[in-house]
Parts: C-alpha cells; structure tokens; sequence
C-alpha cells in the first residue's frame, strides 16, 4: 500500500458512521464512542502507512476503539459505575475477546439514525447530529453547509448530544407501534438536507451542493438497512430522479433553467433508470406514501422527451393523489401547475388564483413565476411581466433571480 | 434511570390554547393508571396536588427574612397538579407511560429525568 492519506481519508469518511453506531450501540455512551473512535482513526493514521490499509478496516477499527474504551474504563471508575447502571458492555469476560478479521460486524447506524431523529430533539439538532454521526461530516463542514458560525453549530451538537446521554434517548429501532412516526422523523430529515443543498445549487458556494449527496448516502444507508420500507425506497428514488436534472439546472452564466427549457440531453441518464426502478419497487405497496407518489411525478417528467409531451395528465393524477396524502399549499400549487399544462393556462391559472389567500404561497416566488407562466401562455405580457417582476424580488438565489428578471423583461418589452 | 411525569394544567382563559380535550380527569382515571404503575412495577412515588389557588410563596432574603404570599407565582399560565416518579430503561418507556397518563389528554405531561448521584 503506497503512502496513505486519501485512501485513508476515504475509508475514515465511510467507516465512521458505523464505527460510531457500533461504539454507541456497545457502550451506550455517545461521547465515550466519539472519543475512542477519534482515537482509534489517529493510530490508523500513525499505522497504516507503514503496514498499509488493513483488509477489514472497519474491523480493525472496532476492535482498536474497543481496546481504547477498556482502557479509559479501567482508568475511570466513574465511567466504569455510569456504564455499569446503562447496563452497557463493561462486562469483563467480554473485554479481551477480539474481533476476529472476517466477524460479521453489525451494522447499528439506523438505531444511532433513530436515536438522532428522535422527537425529544429539534429539528436544527437531529438535522446536525444526523450529519455529524451518521454522515461523518466534521462540525466546521456542517457548520459551514448551514450557513451559520461554526462555534453556533458546536453548541448545538453539544446540547443534542447532551440531552441523548441525560435524557437516555435509546439507541433502539422502535417498536411497531411508533415506528411510523419515527420513521417519518428520520425520513424528514434526510429530504430537508437534500432540499438544503439542492435549492443552493445555484449558488456559486459549491460546498452547499455536498449535502445532496450526502442526504443520498443517507438515504442509501437507510434503503439498505431497510430494504423493504417503501418510503424509504420511494424518498431514495424522489431524489434520484430529482438530481439527475443537476447538470442542466443552471446555465453556463449562473442563471436557472426552468424544467421546460432545460437540455435533457444532459440528464443523468443512469440515476433516471435507478430511481425509475426504485420508484416502481416502491409503488407495489399499497396504500401508496406520498414519497413514492413525488417520485413517480419525478419520474414522469424525467423520461418525458420535452415539458409537451409529458403525460400532464398523469402528472395531473398524482398531483390529485398526493394532495389527498399531504394537503398542503405547496402541493395544492404544483397541482395548479399541472392541471396549466393538462387542461390549459387559464383553467390553471383559475387554480393558482384561488390559493392567493395562502400567506405561506404569497410570499414566496413559486406562485408569483406560476402565475407569470400562465399570463405569458395567455398572451397577457402585462399582467406576466408585474408577476414575474415581483417573483424576482421574492426569489433567494442568484441564479433564480437571474432567470426571474430576465422572464420580467422579456414580457414588459412591447413586442 | 428515574423520570418524573409532571402533570401539567393550564389555567383557563388569558388566551391560552386550548387543552387536548375539555374536562378534567376523573379521579378514576387516575386511579387506573396509577393502578398499572403499580403492576408494572415502575412506580417510584406519586402524589396529586390541591389546586393551585390553595398554593402559598415563601422566599428569604438575605437578612433571613420570610416574605410569605398568598397564591400561585402570578404569572405562570400552567400549574403542576401532580407527580409520578418512575424506574423505566429509557426515555421512549418514559415517553409510552407519559402518553397513557390521564393528564396528557386534558393537559399536558412533562418528562424530566432525575439527576443521578
């Protein structure tokens, strides 16, 4: 094994979510685990580029961890009582027995994944502590993906943390009874770093579109530890096909490209296939969930050849089906937009016309760009030039705003 | 690990939310569930507290003065009505006995783990 450092990195970045799930879920201890993990990627940093990445890393790793977590017992008697009353592994005939190279290792992260979504937390605190231990992503890197100062992302962690340990927040699947619930906690904070990341893709500040990938992994990690869940599968899928439009989302000047005008040529072509596969596992359940129902809208636009001929009334159909789902002003407005290109602008723009009394619609510039969509098909340049306009001063990103204004002009321009 | 189970009430009108369901607990209801405590063998202690009106303040000062008032801390929109203690694995175990507590209908319970010495 030639000189570590990258492949080292790249084995850390994979191993340590479950390194740390498997120190959690043995020790019961979260920062007993993180400080024995952290000392056990040290000595394999000191090690393995002289004696090279070892076979099983991860096995290697657990069992180092493990032997530094004997020790520091030993040390502390305190830990020692603390872990003894947590009924934890501080058993001594277990102690010395190692782990063998090819042990089965057990793989704990959705119990950690659990134990970070539960409800006792909010929901800033299970989205960092999910990234952190599930995700291996350093604070400054979370930090730094959420925009805030890294000493505020710290404090949060440390809190989140604190409240598992005093609290006893188990690191446990749940049973049948609230599983659902739990599940859908975990689920919700997965898409939130995925629609974190994506909505800056058109950022310049290309860290933030990291958190996409990583809410993937996350939702990788998730599929293949519960591979007959289908939200699991149907939110996995969602974002497949959802990212799979990243190449030609924004245009070579920083500017949105809206789905209708976007090269489709330039499509991911093989997460299209992946997702349209997960989607179609995920739509055998019945009753369908609302993440296999976006995915299957996904998935529609996504092998359509162009934004015309898409099967609107498909789309149309799902939109209805979702809403019943999850009735919210936000899925009431891409129904709106469905039924535009279904039944036509004005029948969608009557749609869109009636959620106008919807404040959390009203203030952001999806509607607004809806309603200019509709005008300008309608051949009103007026009335689609003052909705656009407002939709630009709405509108966060730079490359929406691009787009937007340039929509504005277009229209205000006689002609 | 020790929580203890604190039956919250709200006082009525000041704008406060409404509770999960109008009415107060039966002392029946109660009794069942302090009846399950029991069989479960989780039950620490419980008690149930007179209303709060028939609530007194006593603080001392520096110089080692009583000031003693009449009635509950003026501004506190919620009361304490009563307690568990309970010996569970974990905080969801903690979380399934506070969701069966009569309480949480007509009020709401909040779950505090005991410090451990």
């Amino acid at each position: 094994m030639g000189p570590a450092g990258e492949p080292v990195e790249a084995v850390f970045r994979e191993e340590y979510g479950r390194l740390l799930a498997l120190l959690a879920a043995r020790f019961g201890d979260l920062d007993l685990a993180e400080e024995v993990a952290a000392q056990a990627l040290l000595a394999a940093v000191e090690t393995w580029p002289r004696s090279g990445v070892p076979r099983e890393p991860l096995a290697w790793l657990a069992t180092t961890a493990r032997r530094k977590a004997l020790d520091r017992i030993r040390r502390d008697a305190t830990l020692a009582t603390k872990l003894a009353t947590l009924h934890a592994d501080a058993d001594p005939a277990r102690r010395s027995e190692p782990v063998a190279e090819h042990e089965h290792i057990p793989d704990d992260r959705l119990q950690l994944m659990f134990a970070c979504c539960h409800p006792a937390l909010d929901l800033e605190t299970q989205t960092g502590l999910t990234l952190r231990y599930i995700a291996g992503l350093s604070t400054a890197e979370i930090a730094q993906a959420f925009l805030v100062p890294p000493a505020t992302m710290a404090q949060r962690l440390t809190r989140g943390k604190r409240k598992i340990q005093q609290s006893r927040i188990p690191f446990r699947v749940p049973g049948p009874a609230e599983l659902e619930s739990r599940l859908s906690l975990v689920l919700h904070v997965v898409y939130l770093i995925f629609t974190e990341g994506y909505a800056a893709t058109g950022h310049q500040d290309l860290v933030r579109c990291d958190l996409v990938d990583e809410a993937i992994r996350l939702a990788r990690i998730l599929h293949r530890l519960m591979p007959g869940e289908p939200r699991v599968t149907g939110l996995l899928a969602l974002m497949l096909l959802t990212d799979a439009r990243r190449p030609a989302r924004v245009d070579d000047h920083g500017i949105a490209v809206s789905l209708e005008d976007q090269d489709r040529g330039r499509w991911d072509s093989s997460m299209i296939d992946e997702g349209a596969r997960l989607t179609t596992q995920a739509l055998r359940h019945h009753p369908p969930n609302s993440w296999s129902v976006q995915a299957a809208i996904a998935a529609l636009h996504d092998e359509a050849p162009s934004a015309q001929e898409t099967d609107w009334r498909q789309v149309r159909m799902l939109y209805d089906e979702l809403f019943a789902l999850t009735p919210t002003p936000v899925v009431a407005l891409n129904r709106a937009i469905a039924i535009s290109w279904h039944e036509g602008p004005q029948a969608g723009l009557d749609h869109l016309e009636a959620l106008a009394s919807e404040p959390g619609l009203t203030r952001q510039h999806h509607w607004h760009a809806a309603r200019g969509h509709a005008f300008a098909r309608l051949g009103r340049h007026a009335a689609a030039a003052a909705a656009y306009r407002r939709a630009s001063e709405l509108a966060q990103t730079p490359a929406e705003i691009g787009y937007l204004s340039a929509r504005a002009e277009k229209y205000a321009t006689p002609g | 690990m020790k929580y203890m189970l604190l039956i919250m009430g709200f006082r009525e009108g000041e704008g406060m939310p409404p509770p999960p369901s109008s009415g107060a607990p039966s002392a029946e209801e109660f009794m069942h569930y302090q009846q399950e405590l029991g069989q479960a063998g989780v039950l620490v202690d419980s008690g149930l507290l007179q209303s709060f009106e028939d609530a007194t303040q006593v603080q001392v000062n520096d110089a080692g003065e009583r000031l003693v008032t009449n009635g509950p801390f003026a501004e506190s929109r919620e009361y304490l009505g009563g307690y568990q203690i309970i010996d569970v694995p974990d905080l969801d175990a903690a979380l399934d006995w506070a969701a069966r507590c009569p309480g949480a209908k007509y009020g709401r319970v909040e779950v505090r783990p005991l410090v451990e010495f």
